[in-house]
Formats: structure tokens, C-alpha cells, sequence
């Protein structure tokens, strides 16, 4: 079964170099908004070196979103999904490849990233490590959820919308422990909660996912 | 110990409902190897939803069905990628169930060439008329060396001598004990198929 979700990881890693352009948006979406803030909140070194991690989490977090609507719709609409399922693979195989092929398009990059806007917002370099660890930790739950939410809105019209309202109340806790990784007096305590959090939404959303494919294809 | 997989295809009493409406109630078939099927009958009778349910993607509300361990299901979408070439599109399909890349492409070249896409093997599915879109999608049944093949509106969109191809395209499936359940509302070359008619409701 291991082999199908390669195979599967496999043909979403061609289809997005194919696609070409469709991560690349992510990115100059999250460089986008993180230079936002600075435009907000003022210039003073002073406070956006303390607001920085906050700043790049959420434009990661925001960035994430933006390739969910198109996570499982193009598959459900061309009959890929039912082909799935006939050819024997689970759904629940298929929302890991899905899972694992964003994190690999959208969120890594954004991660590789990360240390361009931490310059760019003056973030002191002693929290560029803990900040990439506490990304690298916290973004897979990202996936994680946002594939539940992309599967559970498959067939509803409009569901991009829905889906930021699905995601954004569910990735609070990993918006708090991450960017409480960079916090040099509670960050130990924050990293283990954020891989509690991580390890959970992992845990818990390829079966969360493939029950909404499967009410999708009744 | 579970038992093997059965050879043939059986279905008792099927009852499906979609939405909260009965489409049909008490369809009993079966197909031996070698045997094909034409299920017809007028729009909404149900035979699209009979394929599926004897694919896997549709859940009967009751009845048993019995099919073998490897099918091949063609819907009314073809299931390409546009952005993939015929090739991709084939070979991702035919690598599912084969036990090499080797054998994969053997078999994926084989089902192009009898269904007339050889030629466009190197063409993006974008750029595919939807006649060729359909033998792409019917060359990934051929590919998937399944023992059923199930094929919704096989023909739509296809020419007459592309239909034609398909006469012993059929007939080599099913003299190698593959069976064929098959829907259409234009003639299909499938010899002497068993017919199903399914009564219509409005």
C-alpha cells in the first residue's frame, strides 16, 4: 500500500511541475503579505524584530491556504478519484499522497524561504533556527488540516472561502506553539506541544479526509 | 484465510438509491469469463449508476455483488490530466497495477496501438479532439490487464471506424476469459452480449 502513496505522491509532484507557476504563487503570496506588516505597523526595528515570527507565521499560514481549493477538486471533477478507487487504492492513501505533495509544493518552500523574510523583518538571527524548526514542525499539520477541509468541501461551490473558515480556527493551536518556539524563555515546552499538535492532526486527518472524498462520491 | 476472489461477476437483488431516490430495485446479473453484457435501457434508468455500483464507487442499499479482484471502470469523464502527455496519462494508470515500469509500459503501448492513439503518444491530453480523449481513456481500461471491464457510453464521441477498432479489441478480451459490462445508447461491435434492460421511471 506503502507504493501506492509514492506512486500517488509521484504523479501530484509531475502534475505540479507540469502545472508549473501554481507554487510559485504561495510564495510571492507569503513575501507579499509579510512585507504588509511593516507597512502596518511602522518601520522601528524595535518592534518588528519582536512581532517577526508572529508575522511570518501567519503569512505562512495564509500562504497555505491558497492551493487547498485545488487539492482534490480538479480529481473529483475528471473522475480521477472514482479511477482511484477502482484501481484499488483507499481514500485514505490517496489523502495521505495529497497531504504529503502540498506539504512538499506549498509548505517547504515557504520554509526554505523563511530566511529572506526573517532578514527582511529584522528578526535577530538567534531565532532564525528555533523559527525554521518551529515551521518545519508546526507546517505539516497545516497540510494536514487544510487536506481535511479541501476533501470535506469538494463539490461545494465557492468552497476556497470555506475552507480558510474551516482551517484558520483549527490551526490556532499550531499558530501558538509555533511561534512560541521562537520564545527564548517558554520556547523547550512550546516545541513539545507543537509536535503533540502536529503528531495529532497527522494522526487523525487521512481518515478525516477520505470520509468527506467518500460523501463527495456518493 | 479469506477465500479467493471470484473469476465471474454476480449480482443479487440489487436495490440502489441516490439522493434519497430509488433508481431501481431488484437487478439480479451475472457474467461468466468470456461473457459480455449490454445494459440498456432509457435516461435515468439506471445504468450508470449500475456500473458503478458493480465498479465500487457506489454503495448498493442492498443486494450482494460478487466481481473479481481486478477491474477496469470507464465513466463518462476519461479521468486525463490535460497538462500530461497520452503517455503520462497511460502509464501512471497502467504503473497502478503492474508489477514493473517494464511491464507497465509494455502494456500501455500495446493498448494504445489498438486503440489508434500510438501517434499521439507524445501529445500533452490538452490538445486531444474528445475522440481521443475517449480511446486515451479506453486504452487505460486495455492497459489495466483487469478481468472486468466496465464501460459506461464507451463509444461517445468516437468515429465509425473507431468503433469499429473496438469489435476485436473486445474479442481478444474476451477470448482471454476478461468479461465486459457495457452501457450504450449507439450499437456496440460486442458480438453475442447477454442484453439487460432496465425498466425506466420518471
Amino acid at each position: 500500500m506503502s507504493g501506492g502513496v509514492f506512486t500517488l505522491v509521484g504523479r501530484e509532484l509531475a502534475l505540479v511541475w507540469a502545472e508549473r507557476g501554481g507554487g510559485a504563487i504561495a510564495l510571492i503570496f507569503f513575501v507579499i503579505v509579510g512585507s504588509l506588516f511593516p507597512f502596518a505597523v511602522g518601520p522601528e526595528p524595535q518592534v518588528l524584530l519582536r512581532i517577526a515570527p508572529g508575522i511570518i507565521w501567519v503569512s505562512a499560514l495564509l500562504a497555505c491556504l491558497l492551493s487547498l481549493e485545488r487539492l482534490f477538486q480538479p480529481d473529483a471533477e475528471d473522475g480521477t478519484l472514482e479511477q482511484l478507487v477502482v484501481s484499488g487504492q483507499s481514500l485514505e492513501s490517496v489523502a495521505v499522497a495529497k497531504m504529503i505533495a502540498h506539504w512538499l509544493t506549498t509548505a517547504l518552500p515557504l520554509v526554505i524561504l523563511t530566511p529572506i523574510m526573517a532578514a527582511m523583518l529584522n528578526a535577530p538571527v538567534e531565532v532564525w533556527g528555533t523559527l525554521l524548526l518551529g515551521l518545519l514542525l508546526g507546517t505539516p499539520a497545516l497540510s494536514a488540516i487544510g487536506s481535511v477541509a479541501a476533501a470535506l468541501t469538494v463539490g461545494v461551490r465557492r468552497g476556497g472561502v470555506l475552507i480558510s473558515l474551516l482551517v484558520l480556527p483549527l490551526a490556532v493551536p499550531t499558530l501558538i506553539f509555533g511561534v512560541g518556539v521562537s520564545d527564548p524563555l517558554a520556547g523547550a515546552s512550546a516545541l513539545k506541544w507543537l509536535a503533540a499538535t502536529t503528531l495529532l492532526a497527522l494522526a487523525v486527518s487521512p481518515f478525516a479526509a477520505a470520509a468527506g472524498l467518500r460523501a463527495a462520491m456518493e | 484465510m479469506t477465500a479467493s476472489p471470484p473469476l465471474s461477476l454476480r449480482a443479487e437483488a440489487l436495490v440502489c438509491r441516490r439522493g434519497g431516490r430509488t433508481v431501481f430495485t431488484d437487478v439480479s446479473l451475472a457474467v461468466a469469463p468470456g461473457a459480455a453484457l449490454l445494459v440498456t435501457g432509457p435516461n435515468g434508468a439506471g445504468k450508470s449508476s449500475l456500473l458503478k455500483l458493480l465498479a465500487g464507487t457506489l454503495r448498493p442499499e442492498a443486494g450482494v455483488i460478487e466481481r473479481p479482484e481486478r477491474i477496469a471502470y470507464l465513466g463518462h469523464d476519461n479521468a486525463l490530466k490535460p497538462v500530461l502527455t497520452v503517455a503520462e496519462n497511460l502509464l501512471f494508470w497502467a504503473g497502478l497495477g503492474a508489477p514493473s515500469r517494464r511491464e507497465a509500459l509494455a502494456r500501455a503501448e500495446a493498448a494504445a496501438a489498438a486503440v489508434g492513439i500510438a501517434p499521439l503518444w507524445d501529445v500533452p491530453a490538452r490538445l486531444l479532439s474528445s475522440g481521443q480523449k475517449r480511446r486515451t481513456a479506453l486504452a487505460r481500461v486495455l492497459a489495466s490487464n483487469a478481468a472486468l471491464w466496465l464501460l459506461d457510453e464507451p463509444t461517445v464521441g468516437l468515429d465509425a471506424a473507431s468503433v469499429e477498432r473496438l469489435g476485436p479489441v473486445f474479442a481478444r478480451h474476451r477470448a482471454g476469459g476478461g468479461m465486459i459490462v457495457a452501457t450504450s445508447h449507439t450499437p456496440l461491435p460486442l458480438g453475442d452480449a447477454d442484453v439487460l434492460e432496465l425498466g425506466g421511471r420518471a
